[in-house]
Order: C-alpha cells, then structure tokens, then sequence
C-alpha cells in the first residue's frame, strides 16, 4: 500500500464546562456571548484525529488532513492547542461552528472541501469524523459526507480500525447493549464516524505544533467563506428545561441507615 | 399525510424499539404504512398488523440480514420511495442511525434524527430533540418533504396488538457487488456474567473516579472497589455508567477498574442512556450529574462532599458518606 489519506472532519464546539444558555439572533437560535465562549475540538472528531495520526504513523505514506469549519478567528485559537497534539494539513473553512445549523448544508461544505483536495486519491481515502458532535449531536453530517463523495461504505461509533496487509481492515462499531458490532471492509475509501476509540489524548509536542503552524497561518489565511446556517429548519421554541431538583441532603447517618433507605428505595 | 413507519428486524422480530415507533407513527393519524427491512421481514411485520396500516412493504433479501450502510441505506431508499411518504419514522437504532441519514440523501429528504417527541396537528409536523449534549430542548419543523424522523428509544409505548397474517408487499432492490464490500463477521460482545450494559435494567449506577483515589486509610483500594460494584450490579441487576474520568485512566496506562470500558461512560462524550433509577457514586463532575442523567427519572447520590455542586439541585436525594461503607452494606442487604 502506498499510505492512506486520512481526512478527518471536525470543528469546534464550546468547553463542556461553560454554561449555555440560548439566543435568537438574525440567523436562527445561537448561544449568548457564543463568540466569547472558550472552544475545544469536538471531543468526539478529536478522537478521529488522535486514532487518524496513529493509524497514519503504521502505514508508511499516510498523510493527515484536518477539514474544519467554524469561525476563522475562532479556529486559529483552537490550531494553538489542536496543532501541538498530532501532525495534520488544516483545511480550513470560515463559517458557523454552531449546533443550530443544518447537517445536510455542512455536510455539502465538507464534501466539496474534501473533493478540492490537490492530489486526492479515492482508492487510499479514509475520511474520519466524530459520531456525533457536541453540538449538535445529529450522527448525520458524516452520512452525507459519505455520499457526495460517492463513497460506499460508512461505520458509525467507530473504536477501533486495523489495517491489514492487503488494505482491507477490520473495524468494531459501537451497538446497542455495549456490544460491538465487527466487520470487515474490503478497503478504502470508506467513512468512519469515531466514537471514543482508544488513544490517550496525546501530549502537547512543542516541535509538532511548530510543524503544524508552518502551515495552519496559510490555511486559516485562504480559508473560504461558507454559508451555512440553519437551512430548512424552522425553530419555533429553544429553551434549557428547568431542571432544579429540591435536593434533600442527607449526613451524620450511619452507612447501616443509608443502606437500608437506599435498599428500600431501590425495591420500592 | 403519507407516514412510513420504517423498521428493521433484531433476530428475526421486531424489537422494542421498532415497536415504539410503529405505535408513534400511529398516533400521528395520516395514512400510515409500515417498512420493514432485515432477515426475516415478512413473517416480523405481521406482529403489528392490526396497528392501522394501509400496506405493508419488505425488503428481506440476504443483503440485509447483516447491518451494513451500503445495503440497508439501499433497502430503506427503496422503501421510502415505494412508499411514497411525506414522513418517515424510524426508531434511532444503531443500525438505522447509521444507515438513515445515507438513505435522505439519496431520497433528496431532510433527516433529523435522536428527536423525543413528535406531534401532527393538521399536518403541520413539529419534533423535539437535544441540542448540546442534552443541555438545550428545541421545538422545530421542516416544510421540506420528506421528512425522516430518528426517534430514542425508551420515550413512547411500544405497539401492543395480536399478530395475524396480512397482505405482504416485498419490494425488489438491486444490491450490486459495490454494496457489499464490507461483511459483518459477528459481534464482540462480554459473557453474559460480565456484561456491564444493559439498557432495560431498572437502575443506573454510576461510578465515579473517587472509587480510585486513596482512601481514609491513605491506601487504594481499587480491587476492592471493583468487588463492590460487581457486588451491587450483580444483585441489583443494574446498569453501569462511568464518568469520563475515571475510564479515561484506563487508557492513560494507570490501574482502574478492568471491566469499565469507555463503552461506560456517560455524559459529554458517553451515552445518556434512559433508566427508571439513577445511584451516582463518589462522581464530582458535571457530566454524570447534568448530562449523563438527562433521562434517569429519580437519582440519588453517594457522595463525600455535601456541597458538591454538581449533585446538588441534580440529584433528588444525596449521602454525605463514604461509598465503600455504604455499598458494603448495601450488597449485604441485597443478599
């Protein structure tokens, strides 16, 4: 095998520890203060890049893209810890990261990034991706990347993939009831929407980020601009539930005491 | 309004979750078909026959005895196009979630899938689903038709009706040898003694990264606090949930608990399964507490820090205490 062209597909969405709290704004729905909330890399697409550089470091040849879209100002602050992980070619696209916006719109803007690449071979390419993202958690962009691209074969909640001599690999997907679901694929191109995988986040590596850099400035620099927003979504109603529990607390009680309440509550 | 209740087989039935939405697409009213695709089809589908539909359409071909995208994305083209539907419901399967919104675009439709509440009143559509991880509730619609709508599990009743024998339309759909590139070999699953997961069980136990830390005694005790959960899933017949935390320790090479996997996680990037009951345990963080237990009904925490801001106002009762004395004596009473 010549090496794999990893694509792997993934923006940015707010720190998992910020509070949302949502707006209406000309375009749609959006998060109040959203171009000030601090971002992190879709945790699920992280995965994809951090399983794409290991698989790209076992077969000899592979190359790594990073296909992003989002806010361009936004997706330079993110290239400054993202870029230090894992070595990647950032494609950047300058557009609404939000969770509002319509998959079937982003997944156009994806393919079209995907299919520009110079030197694409479809014969050696993988595109990676989350499972779903943070935002807006669809589990559909990845399917309508898959098919502009004309590409056959998709997995979803992908954690693992191995590569074996002859290229056709081996992958275990996510199922109901904490099983996996085990297939063989005859060879690339295929699609895999990453679940958590099995990579430690890999450390910061000042002389990979350096690496990175050298070519992130350019790309967020020619990024295009992508009008995507909510499509055909008609958003009548966005609100956080009340969820306030009155919470009663219990302390100074004998573990026996709390056993017997909880076995009681647990039969109940 | 044309509707397809469009369902796949488990083992040759259809499972609870196929049940679900055949009994939502029902309710809905609009002129109602029922899809069926996977081994065994045509003898599945008379489980739902009184549920009201017009007609009943198969695809059981081989090809799609094994859940694979290229070939149920074909079969579920084929049924939505012979169906003619403006609407489509599927349950948001594994297999479907994969393979759905695929088929959407080859039918030029709009998907949207996880939705938890659908509801037609003078054909004018609206679906409820999550956004942010279960953080943010939106009521929406499409005008654009077709509509495929993914609907979880564990929100609606199941159809409920005697099986009898009804007129079986099969649908013919072309599997080229392109569509078969890819060949399911089996499921990797763990012996049934050690399965950690299970989605109908009546509680959710979520252990947290304090399980690990050095006890009161300064030691860990992490074999011991791996007995105690086992001990408690055992008896109770519960479900297992982690915290990000504490399964990502596994994969950072340090000692935790052999049998959590990230399979286990719930919250941010886990599931947020669905459970009458929710015990979180020595958990201090945001995911288990806000996101992981979205869907759990009642919840109740174990938990050393009384302040902790996470349960508080997320779980209905917490216990100042220290988890491994409580469980202990939990595990004995469950004997």
């Amino acid at each position: 095998m010549s090496g794999l062209q990893i694509v792997v597909c993934g923006s940015l969405v707010p720190d998992p520890l910020q509070t949302l709290e949502p707006v209406t704004t000309p375009q749609g729905p959006g998060l109040k203060n959203e171009t000030m909330l601090p971002s992190v890399l879709d945790p699920w697409s992280a995965h994809a890049l951090f399983e794409a550089a290991n698989l790209a470091k076992q077969v000899a040849g592979s190359k790594v893209w990073l296909v992003s879209l989002g806010p361009k100002a936004k997706l330079q602050q993110l290239m400054m810890t993202v870029a230090q992980k894992v070595p990647f070619e950032l494609v950047a696209i300058d557009g609404s990261a939000s969770g509002f916006t319509d998959a079937h719109g982003v997944s156009a803007v994806l393919a079209d990034a995907i299919a520009a690449l110079p030197g694409l071979d479809k014969s050696r390419l993988l595109v990676f991706g989350g499972c779903a993202s943070a935002s807006r958690d669809a589990s559909v962009t990845m399917q309508g990347v898959c098919e502009r691209l004309g590409i056959a074969d998709l997995f979803a909640g992908v954690d693992e993939i191995k590569i074996q001599p002859d290229g056709s690999f081996r992958v275990l997907e996510r199922i109901e009831g904490g099983r996996y679901l085990v297939s063989t694929c005859a060879g690339a191109p295929a699609v895999l929407a990453w679940a958590t995988g099995n990579l430690p986040e890999p450390p910061n590596n000042p002389q990979v980020g350096m690496a990175n850099m050298r070519g992130v400035m350019p790309a967020l620099q020619k990024a295009k601009p992508a009008a995507v927003g909510v499509g055909g979504i008609v958003y009548e109603k966005v609100e956080i539930p009340p969820q306030k529990r009155a919470t009663r607390i219990v302390k100074d009680v004998p573990a026996s005491e709390i056993a017997k309440e909880l076995v009681a509550w647990l039969k109940a | 309004m044309k509707i397809l209740a469009l369902v796949h087989t488990d083992n040759g039935a259809l499972p609870k979750a196929a049940l679900e939405t055949v009994a939502t697409a029902a309710n809905l009213g609009g002129t109602l078909t029922v899809g069926v695709m996977g081994a065994q089809a045509g003898t599945a589908v008379q489980a739902v026959a009184g549920c009201g539909a017009t007609k009943f359409l198969v695809v059981e071909d081989p090809a799609v005895a094994q859940p694979r995208y290229a070939t149920d994305a074909a079969a579920a083209t084929a049924l939505i196009q012979a169906s003619g539907a403006e609407l489509v419901l599927a349950p948001n399967s594994s297999r479907f979630a994969r393979a759905l919104p695929g088929a959407a675009h080859r039918v030029a439709a709009q998907v949207d899938t996880h939705v938890v509440a659908v509801t037609a009143e003078g054909g004018n559509v609206k679906a409820q689903r999550w956004f942010y991880r279960q953080r943010i509730l939106a009521t929406f619609s499409r005008t654009a038709r077709p509509w495929l709508l993914l609907v979880d599990s564990g929100i609606n009743a199941p159809w409920q009706g005697p099986s009898a024998q009804i007129h079986v339309e099969p649908v013919a759909v072309a599997f080229p040898a392109e569509t078969q590139r890819t060949t399911v070999t089996g499921i990797q699953a763990p012996a049934a003694d050690a399965q950690t997961i299970r989605p109908e069980a009546a509680i959710l136990f979520v252990a947290g990264a304090g399980w690990t830390k050095k006890q009161k005694d300064g030691q860990y005790h992490i074999g011991e606090a791996g007995a105690l959960i086992q001990g408690f899933l055992s008896k109770a017949k519960a479900s297992l949930g982690s915290s990000k935390s504490l399964v990502d320790l596994k994969s950072e090479g340090q000692e935790t608990l052999s049998f959590m996997s990230h399979m286990n996680q719930v919250g941010q990037t886990g599931s947020t399964p669905r459970h009458p009951k929710g015990l979180s345990t020595c958990c201090h963080g945001e995911e288990p507490h806000a996101v992981g237990w979205r869907f759990i009904n009642e919840r109740r925490a174990i938990n050393l820090d009384g302040n902790c801001g996470w349960a508080q106002g997320k779980a209905d009762v917490v216990y100042v205490a220290d988890a491994f004395d409580v469980m202990t004596q939990v595990n004995a009473l469950l004997e």
